[in-house]
């Protein structure tokens, strides 16, 4: 490390070799932040993580010790690209819940359904590319779309989702500029991070779009079992074979440690999707799937299910009632399934820098900057309730609510000499202001 | 002097708790490859008792940011009497607090620029314009904006342009309700990391920063590639040496012992301006100390070891 004066070190030797792709790959203040949110002092609203604590350690221990004891020969060997069939098979049973028919051959098993996005991305997107998402979408679709040089370019959104006259304005807009649009990403149940689900006359709306325009779907589906009051209306894949791949995962229904989602695809694509699978990891892990069918074939994994949603709905209803007492100021969204509520705060607001303080006070939350591949969302953030327990929540709300207030009242102080460089954000959702 | 046991504190619940677990394993890795009994600890409600059951030789707390760097855990090492390595508590109390180690340095002789501290209770009581005009007029040029207190660049804005300055305050009220505006000196930025393993203060070869897109902020001092630095320096011999005497200065002023980093800019005149001391630097991968270290040819493990029994011989 020693230098001559005069040779500069950047301390990374290798830094001129990175792909251009790796640009945004950084470790941030936020990311930084969110070390301080693993303390248990902190209430964390942050993380989506699942409550696994919910399942019965027995059931899975009795899955894995027949994986172990009674399949070790298939259990500890490699397997094929594609997934073990019978876990295939079995998937479908779980994607009829949605009315989803198909055939097991066009499953494909990943490691988690992240990894499908990857791999998607890997086969469609050029530098330049453009993929259409919401406005807000998945974090980290987001990341993935960008490391492939994409450009995601969001659709607003409102509480029925993502609005289908903005998309076609959007493609209008993309065509008449020259882009190349590959893809239509959606997480059309329970969104991540709005918490609201598209209506199943959008849901035909907007396919008849991307139909239109030969934009691919890819429909995200890690939360559309998880309901609360009544079930989100069936997957687009349900009416639709040829121009949709559907994502699912056992991360939200069984346990994310399991590593194991899959992609629904068209033959074509799924003939890719099966190359790209094994040049990447070779197969899936043999073990983590046979844990899994073992699981579904023998516990009552639908009363699982059942019981996921009592401990989410519970931890939503903790979560609306401490908005509605703590901040009734603001608006937000109200989710009937998934893991996230959507808070607006006012424009003068900016969630990622008050994030600090609100660490400080021991609550965290995702600012809504995230969720965003333009700079959108600086005055919302993404609460979620999948993981504290309930009374955390509402601790958790009542800290979010004195930095918030803090905040507001620090701005206005300052407020009489002019506004703080706020600059409307054009992006963000639009939620009406009652929606709270 | 055998050290049978070091127990190495890093993480808290501070802004810095990334950086402190980073600065900790490498503490922890220099000492344990050094041969020596090393354990690592998050700072919990289970520390003090055991500590004061324990009782290991000595505390090294790699703790950045508040509790580790602002006395509050030295206060109570001294208190339950367990040698740790850095300042005491008083020291680190004036350190932690930029206004008041500006001034305790300045009276030492060493310039420092232009500054002035605007707790968020002073715009209330008299009004936002009238403190904006007046820090306005009284304070031309770029300006720097930071919390009175803490490190890593957190809510540290350079402001060009005078309305920059209400949204730049804002933000570092973010961390901390006490504001330092500083002019900023343009010139050479400069760390120079002081060293006394027993026989007096030593400056260490300084670090020229400079970073790729112009401003060192967090993003830049974590994330190896986006910065360059040189060791030693780019100055020239006679200012080195003097930026490496004001250092010192600032480092004895403000009654630090083992280890510090005092922060500097050298300006076209050769005037080293003193920025900020930070009473346990950063020693992950890309801080500044271990670069200083590594290329006065020190072997890190033995350094920290060094520093450790300087600690357990002052008791």
């Amino acid at each position: 490390m020693t230098t001559a004066a005069g040779t500069g070190n950047n301390l990374d030797p290798w830094y001129g070799h990175y792909a251009a792709r790796t640009a945004g790959l950084a470790a941030s203040e936020v990311r930084a932040l969110f070390a301080v949110a693993s303390r248990p002092e902190v209430v964390s609203l942050a993380g989506g993580m699942p409550y696994v604590s919910a399942l019965p350690p027995e059931l899975v221990e009795q899955a894995a010790l027949r994986a172990a004891r009674e399949h070790s020969a298939v259990a500890l060997q490699y397997g094929a690209g594609q997934g073990l069939p019978r876990l295939r098979e079995q998937i479908l049973e779980v994607m009829s819940l949605e009315g989803i028919r198909a055939s097991a051959d066009d499953v494909v098993v990943t490691t988690g359904s992240q990894h499908a996005l990857e791999l998607l991305a890997k086969l469609f997107l050029d530098p330049g590319d453009v993929v259409l998402a919401e406005g807000p979408s998945y974090l980290t679709a987001i990341t993935v779309f960008r490391s492939f040089q994409a450009d995601v370019v969001h659709v607003t959104m409102d509480e029925e989702g993502i609005i289908p006259a903005v998309l076609v304005e959007t493609i209008a807009r993309l065509k008449t500029e020259g882009r190349r649009m590959k893809m239509l990403y959606l997480v059309p149940s329970f969104h991540n991070p709005m918490g609201v689900t598209l209506t199943w006359q959008r849901r035909m709306e907007v396919l008849e779009i991307a139909r239109a325009n030969g934009i691919l779907v890819i429909e995200d589906n890690p939360y559309g079992l998880l309901y609360f009051d009544q079930p989100a209306p069936h997957a687009m894949r349900s009416v639709d074979a040829d121009g949709i791949v559907y994502l699912g995962t056992f991360s939200k229904t069984l346990a994310p440690g399991l590593r194991v989602g899959w992609a629904l695809a068209p033959h074509a694509i799924r003939e890719k999707l099966i190359l790209a699978n094994e040049a990447a990891i070779l197969s899936p892990s043999n073990f983590s799937q046979i844990v899994i069918s073992e699981y579904l074939d023998t516990a009552d994994w639908r009363g699982q299910v059942d019981t996921f949603r009592g401990v989410y709905r519970e931890r939503r209803d903790a979560m609306l009632s401490a908005l509605g007492e703590q901040l009734p100021q603001l608006s937000w969204t109200t989710p009937n399934g998934g893991f996230y509520v959507w808070l607006r705060l006012p424009d003068y607001l900016d969630s990622k820098a008050m994030l600090p303080r609100a660490v400080k006070e021991l609550v965290a939350y995702t600012p809504g900057t995230a969720f965003y591949a333009d700079g959108g969302g600086r005055s919302a953030i993404r609460l979620s309730y999948c993981y504290p327990q309930p009374d955390f929540i509402r601790e958790g709300v009542r800290r979010l609510a004195a930095v918030i207030n803090g905040e507001m009242s620090l701005l206005n102080e300052f407020s009489q000499t002019g506004p703080l460089g706020v600059v409307p954000d054009e992006h963000e959702d639009v939620l009406p202001p009652s929606v709270g | 002097m055998a050290l049978s046991r070091i127990v190495v504190l890093a993480g808290g619940i501070s802004h810095e708790r990334d950086v402190s677990l980073r600065s900790g394993r490498r503490v922890a890795d220099s000492l344990s490859a050094h041969g020596l009994a090393v354990e690592l600890r998050d700072p919990d409600s289970g520390l003090l008792p055991w500590l004061r059951s324990e009782r290991p030789d000595v505390v090294w707390p790699a703790l950045h940011g508040a509790s580790g760097e602002d006395g509050a855990l030295r206060g109570l090492l001294e208190f339950i009497g367990i040698p740790f390595v850095g300042a005491r508590a008083e020291a680190a109390r004036l350190a932690w607090d930029k206004p008041t180690a500006k001034t305790i340095v300045a009276r030492a002789g060493v310039a420092t620029p232009r500054s002035i501290t605007l707790p968020r209770d002073s715009f209330r009581e008299l009004g936002a314009d009238a403190v904006f005009a007046t820090v306005a007029e009284e304070l031309t040029g770029p300006l720097v904006v930071k919390p009175a207190q803490g490190g890593s660049a957190q809510g540290v804005t350079i402001v060009e342009q005078p309305e920059g300055l209400p949204r730049a305050i804002v933000d570092a009220y973010t961390y901390l309700e006490t504001a330092l505006v500083e002019q900023r000196i343009s010139g050479t930025e400069i760390a120079v990391s002081i060293i006394d393993t027993g026989d007096g203060p030593v400056a260490l070869p300084a670090v020229e920063i400079e970073p790729i897109t112009g401003v060192y902020s967090f993003e830049e001092r974590y994330n190896a590639g986006e910065t360059n630095f040189y060791v030693p320096a780019r100055l020239p011999e006679a200012v080195a040496a003097r930026a490496a005497d004001a250092a010192l200065a600032a480092h004895r002023a403000l009654g630090l012992r083992h280890v510090s980093r005092v922060d500097l800019i050298v300006d076209g005149a050769g005037t080293p301006w003193f920025l900020e001391a930070n009473v346990m630097p950063g020693l992950t991968e890309t801080s500044l100390l271990p670069q200083s270290l590594e290329a006065a040819g020190h072997d890190l493990g033995w350094v920290y070891a060094r520093l450790a029994e300087a600690a357990v011989a002052e008791g």
